[in-house]
Parts: structure tokens; C-alpha cells; sequence
């Protein structure tokens, strides 16, 4: 923070940051799949009192994959964050990001979750900005707006769930509504927090700030959104309807297979109408979105499982597609697919990874997409939601449609215009790192699925996560 | 108590709703800032309103106001005030470079 001005040693610095969390982050997992959940009480209040970071499978599952991804956006920022925005503080509200979005991962209470999901939102409100242009300002004005209208529901839902249950820790919270089963009341709680969470995870009716908004900032930035802050979204959905509202399933949750599956259609509809490359990316995030919201509204230990498996899986590969976008519209000068053609030739390393990234986006069996959505269909199947399973199909396969057509326009025929710059090195690298990643989860799933399947098992058991946290 | 409480909430979420809805960016502002303003109140109210008793449990006292809405409260009114207060430069900043502060006319286009 202090030495905006010398970008060489900001770079450094925060490249070793990030190792080093990087670092403490697996050694976290390890402890935790080896010993069970870790608890910090903050301030030495016990539980039900104080506020608690609660570091379960799920949490270190999250956050392991935002230090991969803090990891591969500091290399990519490396060639492309200029000493324009790191005089303007990039480098530190990167890391408020990063903290943000992991401490909403930790916590274990939910106004503490309030309190972060405003850190990252803060820290995004300065990076959206950060450039200053006036497209940027014009996106940025919409973004926040929406996003603290629905902090301000979220402040209101917490104070009715206060008042009808006497606590904020989400363990006593799973408790005390698991008492009186979920009376109708906070069903209605459930369904207003579905309202704030949806409006963070871009869902069916709450998604129309997202795509414009997610293409303003510069790529970097836009990567991070991408693979971060909608994932918080469900994240927070997979973690409050699993522990505490999970005793009216047939109403709930019906409604979320419902919502997920109208939010896959129309996120493909938007990628196939537009032919600009970083709109294309950014309205794939929503059909993702669909197919985990699809797996939490299931609700067996197989569809958890997917939904968690595809939860990294996405952070992973819409980084990496957010990268690729931007390297692309820098090579061509264009982000207008229709002005782009033949950069095969200028930029074959480029447009390979383009392609394995577009195979991996839409599940082409080896890769780490297809054991997701696999567990995610098997799951929807299994009971019995036939429709929203073949809306799914229908959609990844026109989601395949929508990344290979950038490929195709991009990529293959004569060569239109001359490339304006040559492929940034660490760009490339950036994006192999995340590339790699998928491979490697979905060529060696036997070895991730069992840790995926106990977080899961451990999800569908809410008795678990209380005793562990409320212990005397 | 309670009941007037709630109602001044509701009013104060009314109002900002309807501000919000407007064209101009600054009563959108403003909107915004009533709306949190509603919520403060709101969970003021949902921690029941008590007084002349502290905020102190022991084993023997029956009556005691609850700590932790005003807790929640005062970190919910720092981040509001903050956010509002960089709503507002950011509002600012919007009308030099785009030379409109209407809601109408801050659409965008595909290709750009």
C-alpha cells in the first residue's frame, strides 16, 4: 500500500504474498481433512456469543481455489496492470478482495457474513473504477446501486431472523430453526436471504447488472469478478440452505431448481446474442451459476458434491476464460467478433488454449466440466427433476456453441486485420496455470472425489457442523 | 413502542424505494441512504425496545437490554456511511464524464 509508486516491488511483494498464502491455505486443508473442523473465537467469546471463523472442508475446499486464483491474477497482472492503476492502488485492494471473499468463506455467523460480503464489495466498488473511463463509471453507478440495495435486504433479513430466533450464529441458528421445523415465517425469511443471495450470485431475475458491468474493468479485474464474487454468492446459498433452511425442501428448494433452470436458458440466450468476446464470457457465468443453484435445490449428497465440485471447476476456468478474452481483444484491437479472423497464425499458443478452455467450459468428458455436471444430472435425475436436467444438456451444449464460435470467428479463416501487439508472455501463463488446473481435476477426479464427496456427506448432515462449532 | 418503530421504518423504506425509482442519480442517492436508514431502525426495533436497565446477564437479573442490535447497528451505519459517501463522489464523477446525471441516458451498447 505504501509503495503505489514503485510498481517493480509492488509486483514482487505481492507475488511472495501470495505464495505464502498459498502456503498456509494448504497446510489449513491438510489440518482440517486430517483433524476435522478448526474454530477461532475470536476475542475468546464462546460460541453462541462471539463471532467464530469456522474452518470446515467446505471452507478450505474455497479457499484454497481463491489463492490458486489470487495466484494466476498476479502473474497475469504482472504484464498487464499498468503504473496507472498500480498508483491507484491495485495491488492493495486486490488483497481487501481476496480477504473479503475469504473471510466470507470462514465465517461461522451471519451478520459476520454481512460485514465481509461489504469488505469485497467495497474493494470491488475501487477496482470496477480504477481506470476511470467513461464506460466504467456508467457500469460501476448500476453495479453498486443493486449491490447495496440488496446488503441493506440482507441487514434487514438478519434483523427478522434476530428477532424470531435470538441469534446470528449460523450453527445455533441451524439449531434453533431445526426445533421448531422451519415455521412459516422463516420460510419467508428463507425465501427474502434467496432474494440477496441471488442478487449476488447473478440469478434468473436479479442478473441484468452483471454481464455489462463484468466487462467495463480491465481484464485482470474482470477475471476476479468473474471467478470470485458470484461464486460467494452461491457459496453463501450452499452453506445457509444446507445448515439452517433445510427443513421445507418441497418448497424452498423446489423453487431453486426452478430459478436455476430459467437462469441457464437465459444465460445462454445472452452469450449467443452478442458478438462481443468479453459479453460472450461473461454471460456464461449465469448458465454456471444455474447448474450449481440446480444442485442445491436437488439435495442429495451427490448433487452437493457436484455443485462443489463445479464450483471450482468455474472459478478456475472463467478466470482463465476472462484472461484469454482480454489477451485476445488486445492482440486484435477489437473486442467485435466480427472484426476479428486468421489469428491462428499470429497467435497459435493462444488459440489452442482457447480451445481446450472452450472443451472444458462446456464438459467434453476429460476434463474437470464434465464430472460436475455429471454428478450434477445424475443427481437432478435421481429425483426426478427430468426437466431441469434437460435444460441442462441443452444448454452446455449451447454454451460449447457460443465459446467454439469465438474460436471459429476468431481464430480460423484469412486474416483480416494485422494484430496490434504480440501475446503477453505471462498472460499465456497466467491461463496455462488455471488451464492445467482443471486438467488435473478432471483427469484425476478418483483422486479429489473422495475429499469432495465427505465435505458433501458432512453438508447433507447439518448435526455435524453444530456439534462441532457449539462443543462445550 | 415497537409499533410506531415499525411503522417509521416501513415509511422511511417506502420513501426510499420510491427515490430509488427516479431518474436523477442523486435522489437515487438519497434513496439509498434512507433505505439504510429504515433498515438501522428496523433492527433497532426487532431487539426490542427496552430501558433503564444495562445490558448485563448474571445469574439473578431478570431484566437487561440486549447488546447486540445496537452492535450490528453501529457497524451497519460505518459501512453505510462510508458507501454513501463514495456513492456520492462516484455520482459526481459520473456526471463530469459522461455530462448526464439521468438514469435513461447512462445506457451503454454491445459493442463498445
Amino acid at each position: 500500500m505504501f509503495f503505489n509508486k514503485k510498481q517493480k516491488l509492488t509486483l514482487n511483494l505481492s507475488l511472495f504474498t501470495v505464495f505464502l498464502n498459498l502456503g498456509v491455505a494448504i497446510f489449513l486443508s491438510y489440518y482440517v481433512f486430517a483433524n476435522g473442523p478448526l474454530i477461532l473465537e475470536t476475542g475468546a467469546w464462546k460460541a453462541p456469543y462471539g463471532i467464530i471463523l469456522v474452518a470446515d472442508q467446505l471452507s478450505v475446499i474455497m479457499i484454497l481455489a481463491v489463492n490458486v486464483i489470487a495466484i494466476s491474477a498476479v502473474i497475469f497482472a504482472a504484464s498487464s496492470v499498468t503504473s496507472n492503476m498500480t498508483q491507484h492502488y491495485f495491488y492493495p485492494l486486490f488483497f481487501l478482495l481476496i480477504a473479503g471473499v475469504s473471510g466470507a468463506f470462514l465465517t461461522g455467523d451471519l451478520f459476520n457474513l454481512f460485514v465481509f460480503f461489504e469488505v469485497l464489495l467495497m474493494a470491488s466498488y475501487g477496482l470496477i473504477i480504477i481506470g476511470g473511463s467513461k464506460h466504467q463509471f456508467r457500469e460501476s453507478v448500476k453495479y453498486i446501486l443493486l449491490n447495496l440495495f440488496s446488503s441493506i435486504l440482507f441487514v434487514t433479513t438478519v434483523a427478522f431472523l434476530y428477532s424470531v430466533t435470538g441469534t446470528v450464529n449460523m450453527a445455533q441458528l441451524g439449531e434453533r430453526v431445526a426445533e421448531v421445523e422451519q415455521r412459516g415465517i422463516l420460510t419467508a425469511i428463507a425465501i427474502l436471504l434467496f432474494i440477496v443471495f441471488a442478487t449476488k450470485g447473478a440469478l434468473f431475475p436479479l442478473y441484468f447488472w452483471l454481464p455489462k458491468s463484468y466487462i467495463v474493468p480491465a481484464p485482470v479485474v474482470s477475471a476476479l469478478f468473474g471467478a470470485l464474487l458470484t461464486k460467494v454468492g452461491v457459496y453463501s446459498m450452499l452453506r445457509v440452505y444446507t445448515l439452517i433452511f433445510s427443513h421445507k425442501l418441497e418448497l424452498t428448494h423446489t423453487f431453486f431448481i426452478w430459478v436455476a433452470t430459467i437462469t441457464m436458458l437465459i444465460g445462454v440466450i445472452g452469450a449467443l446474442s452478442t458478438s462481443n468476446v468479453k459479453l460472450i464470457i461473461a454471460y456464461n457465468i449465469m448458465p454456471a451459476i444455474g447448474f450449481m443453484v440446480l444442485g442445491i435445490g436437488t439435495f442429495s449428497a451427490e448433487s452437493l458434491a457436484g455443485t462443489i465440485y463445479y464450483l471450482v471447476h468455474d472459478m478456475a476456468i472463467k478466470a482463465a476464460l476472462f484472461f484469454l478474452a482480454g489477451l485476445l481483444v488486445w492482440h486484435s484491437g477489437t473486442s467485435d467478433l466480427n472484426k476479428m479472423g486468421g489469428y491462428i497464425k499470429t497467435a497459435p499458443l493462444m488459440g489452442w488454449m482457447f480451445f481446450i478452455a472452450s472443451l472444458v467450459l462446456a464438459g467434453i468428458p476429460p476434463f474437470s466440466g464434465f464430472i460436475g455436471k455429471y454428478l450434477l444430472l445424475r443427481g437432478a435425475m435421481d429425483e426426478e427433476h427430468y426437466w431441469a436436467a434437460g435444460v441442462g444438456l441443452l444448454s452446455s451444449l449451447l454454451i460449447l456453441f457460443s465459446v467454439i464460435r469465438i474460436f471459429i470467428g476468431a481464430f480460423w479463416g484469412e486474416l483480416k486485420e494485422e494484430p496490434k501487439e504480440k501475446v503477453r508472455r505471462s498472460g499465456l501463463a497466467a491461463s496455462a496455470v488455471l488451464i492445467a488446473i482443471t486438467i488435473i481435476l478432471g483427469v484425476g477426479a478418483e483422486w479429489f472425489y473422495p475429499y469432495i464427496q465427505s465435505t458433501a456427506d458432512s453438508l447433507i448432515d447439518p448435526e455435524i457442523y453444530i456439534d462441532y462449532v457449539l462443543k462445550e | 413502542m415497537e409499533i410506531v418503530m415499525s411503522i417509521l421504518a416501513g415509511t422511511l423504506f417506502a420513501a426510499g424505494v420510491y427515490l430509488l425509482l427516479q431518474k436523477q442519480l442523486l435522489k437515487i442517492v438519497l434513496g439509498t441512504a434512507l433505505l439504510s436508514h429504515g433498515a438501522h431502525l428496523f433492527i433497532l426495533t426487532m431487539g426490542k425496545l427496552n430501558r433503564g436497565a444495562p445490558p448485563i446477564l448474571e445469574k439473578g437479573i431478570k431484566i437487561y437490554t440486549d447488546p447486540l442490535p445496537q452492535a450490528l447497528i453501529l457497524t451497519s451505519i460505518v459501512i453505510s456511511f462510508g458507501v454513501t459517501s463514495f456513492l456520492l463522489v462516484l455520482a459526481y464523477r459520473t456526471y463530469q464524464s459522461n455530462k448526464t446525471d439521468m438514469m435513461d441516458q447512462l445506457r451503454g451498447t454491445d459493442d463498445e
